[in-house]
C-alpha cells in the first residue's frame, strides 16, 4: 500500500483468508486480455481498485490505463419520464382514454401537465375543441422517453448534441468516472512474490539479498526523522538569532570586534550624557525611557575592571609579536590601559561641553546637574557601551572596529510594531580621515552582505552624530523606500570630551535586528518573533537564515 | 521628531510651484525632512461644516525649532531651492523712542526666574497666519519647552494693556483674575481647582501648584496679563483683529528663553507692515543681572575651516563654492580675506540648532546633496575580529542543546514581580540576589529585571499548550541582580535554562541534557563528588538532592538547621530536585551553579500548565 514504508514485512492477505483485491485483479487479468475494472468489479470502489493496480504496476506486474468518461444520470424527473412517459404522452394518453376532456379536468391542471399540454398541441397529438381537449392521432412515438431510456441504459446519449438539451431541461446530469483497464505487464505473475521491505544486518549475514524481492520504494511519500513530536525530534534555533547570527560574521568577515554588552542597566551618564544628549532631551523623558527605582542610583564614572579584561583579551594585535607586549596577561594590560585614563577629567569635560561649550562647540548652555548622570536607565541603546569602549580607546587611540548586537529597553506601549525590548544591531568605526562618502561606501557594502543592494541616505538628526543619515533601501512589498537603519559620525562633542585626537573619526551605524527579519520574512506583528507569545511551530520550522541568497 | 501639519496648496503657492507627491517627497528627503502623509485622499475632519482642506504632514528633526510652523517650512525649503534669501531680522523702537519695559520682581526667582518680551507691530493677521500662530506656541510647549516646565508663552493684545509692565511671583490668594474664554475672574487656588479636569491644562497644574507663590504679569493698571505657565488673562487675548502683539516669555532656563523668543519673532514678523521688525522689550532685572532689551537677534558669528568641511564631505570645493551652499542652508559666509583655509560665517538666531563647525559641515553636505557625495571607503588598516568570549560560550551551550533535540526560545527579560518570584514559590529576594526594579513601567507586566530564566520558559510553554508534547525548550541568555558595590549597582549573570514539558516530568531527560552540555564542555560527572574533581583534574561536577517544601522564611533557616540541608527551593517537588556543584580544580572550592528538578504541582497551576515539567537553570560563567 502506499505509505506503507520502512521496515514492516508486507502481508500477502490483509483480509484474513479473503481473496485480497491484488489477488482478484491478477486473476481477472490471467483470464482476459483487457480488464475494465469498473465492470470487473463494480461494488469496489474506484480508490482501493487504484491502489490496488498501483501496486501490481509498481512490480510491472500490471499496466493499466486511466480513462475519465463523463456519464450520464437521469434525474428523479428524468428517471419518471424515462419510467412513465413524457409529459406530453401523458396529457395524450389521457385524452385519448377519455375521448375529450374538459380543459377543467384536475388531471390537467399541475405543471408538468400544462408543459405537456404544450407540446402535445405542437405535435399535434391534440387540439382544442371548445373547452375540451380531443385527440388527433391514435398512435404517437414518445421520443423524449426512447432517448431518456436509451441514456439510462448507455449511460450517454445515442446523439451527444441531445446531451445540452436535456441537462438543460433538468432531466439529465452528468457525472465525471474514471475507469481503468488492466492487462499483464512485462513482469507478469499470477501471483504475489514474497517481499522484504528493506535491506537487513540478516539478509546480509545469509547471503539472501541476493535472491530478494525488494519491495519499491514510494519515492511520493516524505521521509521521517524518526523521533517524537512534530518537529521529529529535533532540536531547532530561535529564528531572530539565526539572524543576529548572519549580522556576527558579517561583522566579523569585516574585520569587527565584539563589544561587552552584559550590561542591561546603566547610568543616565554612559546612556545619555556621553553622547552629547542633553540632559532635558525628550529622549530622556519617563515616557520612553524606563527608569530603576531600586537601586537607587549610580557611582561616578569609573572603569569596569570586567569589561576592560575582555576588552584586553579580544585585542591581540596581530602585527605585534608576544616579546612586544611586556604583559600578555590581559587583567595586566586591562589595568595599564585604565591607569592612562582619567575618569573625573572625562566626566568634568563633559560637564562643560553640555554647560559651557568647549572643543570649538557653543554648548547647550543649560544648568548640567549630578544628578540626572546619576539615574540608573536601562539602557536605551547599545550606544552606551559604545561610549565605554571609545573611552577607553582613548588611552591608546588607534583605528579599530567594533559592533554589538543585544537587547536594548525602551518604554513604549506595546504594539503590532513596538516591544519595550528588542535588539539593536551597532557598528562604531573609528579611522583617521573618515569621510561622510566613505560611510556610505561601507555601509552599502555592509547591505549588500544581507542582500539588499540598493541604498539612499537623508540628512537627520541624533543628538551624538553630526553628519546624522538615516539609511532607505526599496521594499518590494511596499513599493516604496524604507528606513532601514540610522548611521552618522560621532559629534566632536562627544569625543574630544573622551580624549580622543581631533583627526581620529568615528563612524557609527545601527539597526534593529528585528526590523529586517521581519521585512524578511513578512512578518507583521513582533510579537511573533520575539517574547514567549512566539508559536514554537514557527521556531521548529522557520528554514535556515542566508540574508545573503534571499 | 514633531509632525507638522501646513495647507498643501498654501505651500505650494508659497514654494511657486504645483509639486507631485514624488517630486515634493524627493525635495524633503534631500532638505532632511519626511513628508509623513498627504490628506489630500483621505478622509480629513469636518470643522462647522467645512471639509479641512488637503494638508501635508511633515516630520521636522527635533532640533530644527525654526521649522515648527507653516512659515518656517516654507522660508527654510525656498531658501534651500534659491528662491528666497534669509531675511535679516531689525529692530524697531516706537517712534517715541520709548521701549516698554517689564520689571521683574526678585520674588520670581523662588519659581520661575527668567522674563523675555518682544512686541510684533501692525501685524496683519489671517485665519490661517492666526492659527499658524498659536499652533506654534503650542508646538514650542511641548518640544523645546519640555511641557512648559522651562518655558512659557503668552500672547496679548497691546492695545488692551497698557506698560509699564511687572513680573511678579505672588501667593496664589492674591492673585485674582478670568482666565481665557472665561468671564469670571477667580483666585490661584480656585483655578487650580477650576483646571484640575481639563484634558489640555491639567498637566501643566503641578509645575508651580505647590509653590507658595505663583507667577504672574501685570500692566501698569494692575491688569494680569497672564499667569504663566497656566494661563493668559481674558482681557488681553489676542483676536483676528488684534493688530499689536505683546509677547511674554518666562522660563527657567535662560538659552531656551531667548530661544523662544527668537523662533516667535522670527517667524511672524513678516506679517508685520514692515516686514521682519521687531519692537525690542526693555527688560529691568538687576537682581539677577537680567537687565537687557529682548530681543537680541544680532547672528552669531563664528568661523568654519574650509579643508575641515572638505575633508569630511571628501570634497574640494573652494571657499567661494561653500559659501553659495552655506547660503541655501541661511547662512551668511563669506571667504576670510586673510586666512584662505576660514570662512567667516553669520548664524541667523533661527539657526539655534548649529553648535560647532561639524553643524555647518553637515549642512554644506546637505547643500552638496548626501547622495552625490563622493563614495570612497579606504582600506587603511587590516583589522582582526574577535568574538566576545561569553557570547562563543553561549554559542556552544546553544548549539549542544539544539543539537540534543531541545528547542531554543527567547521570552522578554521584563517580568512581573510575582512570575519571577511567588509563582515559583519564592517568597521574596534574598538580600544578595534582589532584582533591579523599574520606576515608571507602563504595565504591571514590566516590574522588574528578571533574576530567573524560569518564568519566561514556562510563560513560553503556556503560550504554546496547543502544540503537541512534550515540549523540550531552552533559552541561553542574561539575568540580572542588584550588585551595590558597581557602579551600576549591577551586574548581569548569563544563565543556561531549560524546560521539558509532556505528560511525564522529564525529570531524567533534563538531568540527562545537564550532563550532555557540561560534559561538551570538558566537565567530568563525579557521583557523590564533593571534594572531587574531574579526569586528570580538570572540572568536575555533581549533584546534591535540595529539599523543596515551601516554608515560611524563619521555618528555612529552622529546617536547614534541622535537616542539614544545604539549599531548600520549594520550586520543586519535594525529593526530585537537586542542585549543581562543580569545582574547577583540585584547589578551588566547591560552586553550586544552579539546579534542577520536577517543576512543584503549585507552580504549574500558576502557570497554568496541567501537564507536569521538569526545569534546569545554572549560571554558566563558571566555564568562560
Amino acid at each position: 500500500m502506499p505509505g506503507t514504508r520502512g521496515a514492516v514485512p508486507v502481508p500477502l492477505h490483509t483480509n484474513g483468508g479473503q481473496r485480497d483485491l491484488t489477488e482478484e485483479i491478477l486473476e481477472a487479468v490471467d483470464q482476459h486480455e483487457h480488464v475494465p475494472t469498473a465492470e470487473a468489479f463494480p461494488s469496489t470502489p474506484q480508490d482501493k481498485i487504484k491502489a490496488a493496480l498501483d501496486r501490481l504496476a509498481s512490480r510491472q506486474m500490471v499496466e493499466y490505463e486511466t480513462h475519465d468518461k463523463e456519464e450520464v444520470h437521469l434525474t428523479e424527473e428524468g428517471q419518471a419520464i424515462a419510467d412513465e412517459g413524457s409529459h406530453e404522452y401523458k396529457v395524450w394518453d389521457a385524452v385519448r382514454k377519455a375521448g375529450r376532456l374538459s380543459l377543467k379536468d384536475p388531471s390537467l391542471v399541475n405543471a408538468s401537465a400544462k408543459l405537456g399540454q404544450g407540446n402535445a398541441f405542437k405535435l399535434k397529438w391534440i387540439k382544442k375543441d371548445g373547452d375540451a381537449l380531443v385527440s388527433l392521432t391514435d398512435s404517437v412515438s414518445d421520443t423524449t422517453r426512447q432517448q431518456l431510456q436509451h441514456a439510462q441504459e448507455h449511460r450517454a446519449f445515442q446523439d451527444p448534441k441531445l446531451l445540452k438539451d436535456y441537462s438543460k431541461r433538468k432531466l439529465v446530469n452528468t457525472q465525471k468516472v474514471i475507469a481503468y483497464v488492466a492487462r499483464k505487464g512485462p513482469r507478469w505473475a499470477k501471483e504475489m512474490p514474497v517481499e522484504v521491505t528493506d535491506l537487513t544486518a540478516e539478509l546480509i549475514a545469509d547471503g539472501s539479498w541476493k535472491t530478494a524481492n525488494f519491495k519499491p520504494y514510494n519515492f511520493k511519500a516524505k521521509g521521517t526523522l524518526g523521533g517524537e513530536g512534530v518537529g521529529g525530534g529535533t532540536g531547532a534555533l530561535h529564528p531572530l538569532n539565526k539572524v543576529r547570527e548572519e549580522f556576527r560574521k558579517i561583522f566579523f568577515n569585516m574585520g569587527f570586534e565584539e563589544m561587552p554588552t552584559a550590561r542591561f542597566v546603566d547610568s543616565g551618564f554612559w546612556n545619555f550624557d556621553a553622547l552629547y544628549v542633553p540632559q532635558q532631551h525628550p529622549a530622556r523623558d519617563l515616557q520612553d525611557t524606563f527608569y530603576v527605582s531600586d537601586p537607587p542610583e549610580a557611582g561616578p564614572p569609573g572603569a569596569d575592571e570586567s569589561m576592560d579584561i575582555v576588552l584586553a583579551e579580544m585585542d591581540v594585535d596581530d602585527d605585534q609579536d608576544e616579546s612586544d607586549h611586556p604583559s600578555s596577561d590581559p587583567a595586566t594590560r586591562a589595568k595599564e590601559t585604565t591607569a592612562k585614563l582619567d575618569y573625573q577629567a572625562y566626566y568634568d569635560n563633559v560637564r562643560a561641553v553640555h554647560q559651557d561649550g568647549k572643543y570649538g562647540s557653543i554648548g547647550y548652555r543649560y544648568p548640567y546637574t549630578d544628578a540626572e548622570t546619576r539615574r540608573l536607565v536601562l539602557r536605551t541603546h547599545t550606544t552606551a557601551i559604545s561610549a565605554y569602549v571609545l573611552h577607553r580607546l582613548s588611552a591608546d587611540p588607534r583605528p579599530c572596529r567594533y559592533f554589538s548586537i543585544d537587547r536594548v529597553f525602551r518604554n513604549e506601549t506595546v504594539d503590532a510594531t513596538h516591544l519595550a525590548e528588542f535588539h539593536q544591531i551597532e557598528g562604531v568605526i573609528a579611522d583617521y580621515n573618515l569621510t561622510l562618502g566613505g560611510l556610505q561606501a561601507f555601509l552599502k557594502r555592509f547591505f549588500r552582505n544581507i542582500g539588499v543592494p540598493d541604498l539612499k541616505f537623508k540628512p537627520a538628526y541624533n543628538p551624538y552624530t553630526e553628519p546624522s543619515m538615516e539609511v532607505f533601501a526599496w521594499h518590494e512589498g511596499l513599493n516604496k523606500i524604507v528606513e532601514i537603519g540610522n548611521s552618522g559620525m560621532f559629534r566632536p562633542e562627544m569625543l574630544l570630551a573622551m580624549g580622543l585626537p581631533e583627526d581620529l573619526r568615528v563612524y557609527g551605524f545601527g539597526l534593529s535586528l528585528e526590523r529586517p527579519t521581519m521585512i524578511k520574512y513578512g512578518i507583521s506583528n513582533i510579537r511573533e518573533l520575539l517574547g514567549h507569545k512566539v508559536d514554537l511551530g514557527f521556531i521548529e520550522s522557520n528554514p535556515a537564515v542566508r540574508l545573503d541568497r534571499e | 521628531m514633531p509632525t507638522i501639519g501646513v495647507n498643501k496648496a498654501d505651500l505650494y503657492k508659497a514654494l511657486g510651484k504645483e509639486y507631485t507627491k514624488q517630486e515634493f517627497e524627493e525635495l524633503c528627503f534631500d532638505f532632511g525632512i519626511e513628508l509623513d502623509e498627504d490628506t489630500s485622499d483621505s478622509k480629513r475632519p469636518i470643522v462647522d461644516g467645512v471639509e479641512e482642506a488637503p494638508q501635508l504632514k511633515i516630520e521636522i528633526p527635533a532640533n530644527r525649532y525654526d521649522m515648527l510652523c507653516f512659515e518656517g517650512i516654507a522660508m527654510n525649503l525656498n531658501i534651500f531651492l534659491g528662491r528666497e534669501s534669509m531675511p535679516n531680522f531689525t529692530l524697531e523702537p516706537p517712534p517715541n523712542g520709548q521701549l516698554q519695559t517689564v520689571t521683574v520682581s526678585q520674588d520670581t526667582e523662588r519659581i520661575r526666574p527668567y522674563f523675555s518680551a518682544a512686541i510684533l507691530r501692525n501685524i496683519h493677521f489671517t485665519k490661517a497666519r492666526y492659527e499658524s500662530f498659536i499652533a506654534l506656541q503650542d508646538k514650542l510647549h511641548q518640544n523645546l519647552a519640555r511641557q512648559r516646565t522651562l518655558v512659557a508663552i503668552g500672547t496679548h493684545d497691546l492695545d488692551t494693556i497698557e506698560g509699564p509692565f511687572t513680573y511678579e511671583a505672588l501667593p496664589p490668594e492674591e492673585i485674582q483674575f478670568a482666565p481665557l474664554n472665561q468671564t469670571k475672574a477667580m483666585n490661584g487656588k480656585q483655578m487650580m481647582d477650576f483646571y484640575e479636569k481639563d484634558k489640555h491644562l491639567s498637566r501643566y497644574l503641578p509645575i508651580i501648584r505647590d509653590s507658595p507663590v505663583y507667577p504672574i504679569i501685570y500692566d501698569k493698571n494692575r491688569t494680569v496679563l497672564s499667569m504663566p505657565p497656566i494661563i493668559n488673562s481674558n482681557h488681553s487675548k489676542i483676536t483676528l483683529q488684534t493688530r499689536n502683539v505683546f509677547i511674554d516669555i518666562t522660563a527657567t532656563d535662560k538659552t531656551k528663553l531667548e530661544l523662544t523668543n527668537h523662533i516667535l519673532v522670527s517667524m511672524f514678523s513678516r506679517y508685520c507692515s514692515e516686514p521682519f521688525t521687531i519692537e525690542p522689550v526693555q527688560i529691568i532685572s538687576p537682581h539677577n543681572s537680567q537687565t537687557r532689551q529682548t530681543p537680541d537677534l544680532t547672528p552669531r558669528h563664528t568661523s568654519a575651516s574650509v579643508s575641515y568641511i572638505n575633508s569630511i564631505c571628501g570634497l574640494s570645493s573652494s571657499p567661494s563654492t561653500l559659501c553659495t551652499s552655506l547660503a541655501r542652508m541661511c547662512y551668511d559666509a563669506t571667504p576670510s580675506p586673510t586666512d584662505p583655509d576660514t570662512l567667516s560665517i553669520s548664524i541667523p538666531v533661527t539657526r539655534a540648532d548649529v553648535l560647532h563647525q561639524a553643524d555647518i559641515m553637515e549642512d554644506a553636505a546637505v547643500a552638496y546633496g548626501f547622495n552625490a557625495l563622493p563614495r570612497h571607503f579606504p582600506r587603511t588598516t587590516a583589522f582582526t575580529a574577535a568574538a566576545l568570549p561569553l557570547n562563543k560560550l553561549a554559542d556552544i551551550l546553544r548549539l549542544e542543546a539544539a543539537m540534543a533535540g531541545w528547542v531554543e526560545v527567547m521570552p522578554l527579560i521584563l517580568c512581573s514581580h510575582d512570575e519571577n518570584y511567588a509563582w515559583l514559590n519564592h517568597p521574596s529576594p534574598p538580600a544578595n540576589a534582589k532584582p533591579v526594579r523599574l520606576q515608571n513601567p507602563k504595565t504591571a507586566e514590566y516590574q522588574i529585571v528578571r533574576t530567573s530564566l524560569i518564568p519566561g520558559l514556562l510563560k513560553t510553554i503556556r503560550e504554546n499548550k496547543r502544540h503537541a508534547v512534550p515540549m523540550k525548550i531552552f533559552e541561553v541568555s542574561d539575568v540580572v541582580f542588584q550588585d551595590l558595590g558597581r557602579e551600576r549597582r549591577a551586574r548581569n549573570e548569563r544563565h543556561f535554562a531549560a524546560c521539558w514539558y509532556g505528560k511525564t516530568s522529564g525529570f531524567e531527560q533534563v538531568h540527562g541534557l545537564l550532563d550532555r552540555v557540561v560534559g561538551m564542555l570538558r566537565g567530568t560527572f563525579v557521583a557523590g563528588g564533593e571534594g572531587k574533581v574531574g579526569a586528570k583534574g580538570g572540572l568536575g561536577y555533581w549533584i546534591e538532592e535540595v529539599e523543596g517544601r515551601i516554608f515560611s522564611r524563619v521555618m528555612v533557616l529552622v529546617v536547614k538547621a534541622l535537616l542539614m540541608l544545604e539549599e531548600i527551593d520549594p520550586t520543586y517537588l519535594p525529593g526530585h530536585s537537586a542542585a549543581i556543584y562543580i569545582r574547577q580544580t583540585p584547589s578551588s572550592p566547591a560552586k553550586r551553579i544552579g539546579t534542577f528538578g520536577i517543576l512543584h504541582p503549585t507552580v504549574l497551576k500558576k502557570f497554568e500548565l496541567p501537564f507536569p515539567g521538569s526545569v534546569l537553570e545554572m549560571d554558566v560563567e563558571v566555564f568562560l
